[in-house]
């Protein structure tokens, strides 16, 4: 019975201590959101302005013509950015990204092309390393607080792959994997081409101003298309770091609230068990002062 | 007067916005100044080169050097991005000498070179 109740104990202040440091880490991580929606909101007006002003250039200058506009039918090599981060204690986040890549994949696969993974964090590149497959080149240490050298690095690359050929170990088509924050509660995992890049013409509502160039139209796009391609990709490695950092929350949460509950159960096990040793404890000396009454009664 | 909105971005951050008389920014064909009522222009900056904006409230100058990357001015605002951006306060004078030093040392990244001249001279020290 004593046995049972010290056991009890010591379980009771393992869950606790628990607790302590996943309610201390959903702090943590609640704290981070802030700061990783503070980090999407300050890269807006950036990814606005160039959007406009690619648009406004496209628009007004139909003949234009850049490499990375082109489709590249030759090409049959599929590149697949994959979005995950370095550190786990994040519930699904991880295992969805790889899920969506994994059918992205597949289905790659089914439109008879070659997917070629580029993996960015270190659960993705530990999932892929583990299986064997090759990666055709991974980042780490950066999905936390991810920074624009870091997507201007990963830029390009992915932009100089995608200009060369099959032959030379390029790529006809980029995809991303990555997980947007649409809220505190939900993360979705999205799927999006990266290059060759599609411009909307559905900006109708406002007309660009008819701009001239400094120096040339030309040279604007040269410029412009790899900054936006760059761009797009920080934005993307800024949502996955803020839903990163929700999924971080969520399971934290989930944690504390589990071993709160397991608190529960464990205390009420030790009451009883405590009253149990407490009632045999004076059945034993009642039982024992009845034999002596007994005996001494004689 | 008009006034000219501007704002000057990079990725990271929007580094300084507000209204000012003139802008004047450096192109690869040479330096531009912007006044209200300015044609719309889409310029590439010289990659390594400062942007001067005078605040329209009569303030003091806003210096600050900025690396590759363009401007567009429309309808009297001016955005100015960057893909690297520090105003003439933020820059580490030491930090960018150094830098200067490396490149030169390295002999063949005329851009590094620029970038560093362009950070001590945003900073008001001339190399």
């Amino acid at each position: 019975m004593a046995a049972q109740l010290r056991q009890l104990r010591q379980q009771i202040k393992t869950v606790k201590s628990t607790a302590k440091i996943t309610r201390a880490q959903e702090m943590i991580a609640t704290s981070r959101i802030v700061k990783a929606q503070q980090a999407v909101a300050a890269s807006k007006p950036y990814s606005d302005q160039i959007t406009q002003a690619l648009t406004a250039l496209v628009s007004h200058h139909v003949g234009i013509d850049h490499p990375l506009l082109h489709e590249q039918p030759a090409d049959n090599r599929s590149a697949v950015l994959i979005i995950t981060s370095d550190r786990g204690f994040c519930g699904a986040y991880n295992a969805n990204v790889i899920r969506e890549a994994e059918a992205l994949i597949r289905s790659l696969r089914e439109q008879g092309r070659e997917p070629v993974p580029y993996v960015i964090g270190n659960k993705g590149i530990t999932w892929y390393r583990f299986r064997n497959r090759a990666i055709a080149e991974a980042w780490h240490g950066f999905s936390d607080r991810p920074d624009f050298p870091n997507a201007e690095r990963i830029g390009r690359r992915l932009t100089e792959d995608f200009l060369k050929t099959d032959a030379e170990g390029g790529v006809g088509e980029i995809h991303v994997v990555y997980t947007e924050f649409v809220s505190m509660l939900t993360q979705t995992v999205r799927v999006r081409r990266l290059l060759p890049l599609e411009l909307h013409d559905g900006h109708t509502e406002t007309v660009p101003p008819a701009y001239e160039f400094e120096p040339s139209a030309q040279a604007a796009l040269d410029l412009l298309l790899p900054n936006y391609v760059e761009s797009r990709i920080f934005h993307m490695l800024l949502q996955s770091a803020a839903s990163f950092q929700a999924s971080v929350r969520r399971a934290m949460k989930s944690a504390t609230d589990n071993a709160n509950e397991l608190l529960g159960v464990y205390t009420r096990q030790m009451n009883q068990a405590r009253q149990a040793a407490i009632t045999q404890e004076i059945s034993e000396i009642v039982g024992g002062a009845d034999a002596l009454a007994d005996s001494g009664g004689e | 007067m008009a006034t000219l909105k501007v704002g000057l971005v990079s990725p990271e951050r929007e580094i300084w916005s507000g209204e000012a008389k003139m802008v004047v920014a450096q192109t690869i064909e040479g330096s531009l100044g912007i006044l209200p009522g300015h044609a719309p222009v889409l310029g590439v900056l010289l990659d390594g080169s400062v942007v001067k904006i005078e605040p329209a409230d009569g303030g003091e100058a806003v210096i600050a050097m900025v690396g590759s990357g363009f401007f567009s001015v429309a309808a009297n605002e001016v955005a100015i991005l960057a893909e690297q951006a520090e105003l003439s306060h933020e820059v580490a004078v030491e930090d960018a000498r150094q830098a200067l030093e490396n490149a030169l040392a390295a002999g063949d990244d005329a851009t590094a070179e620029r970038r560093a001249r362009a950070r001590l001279r945003a900073a008001g020290v001339e190399a």
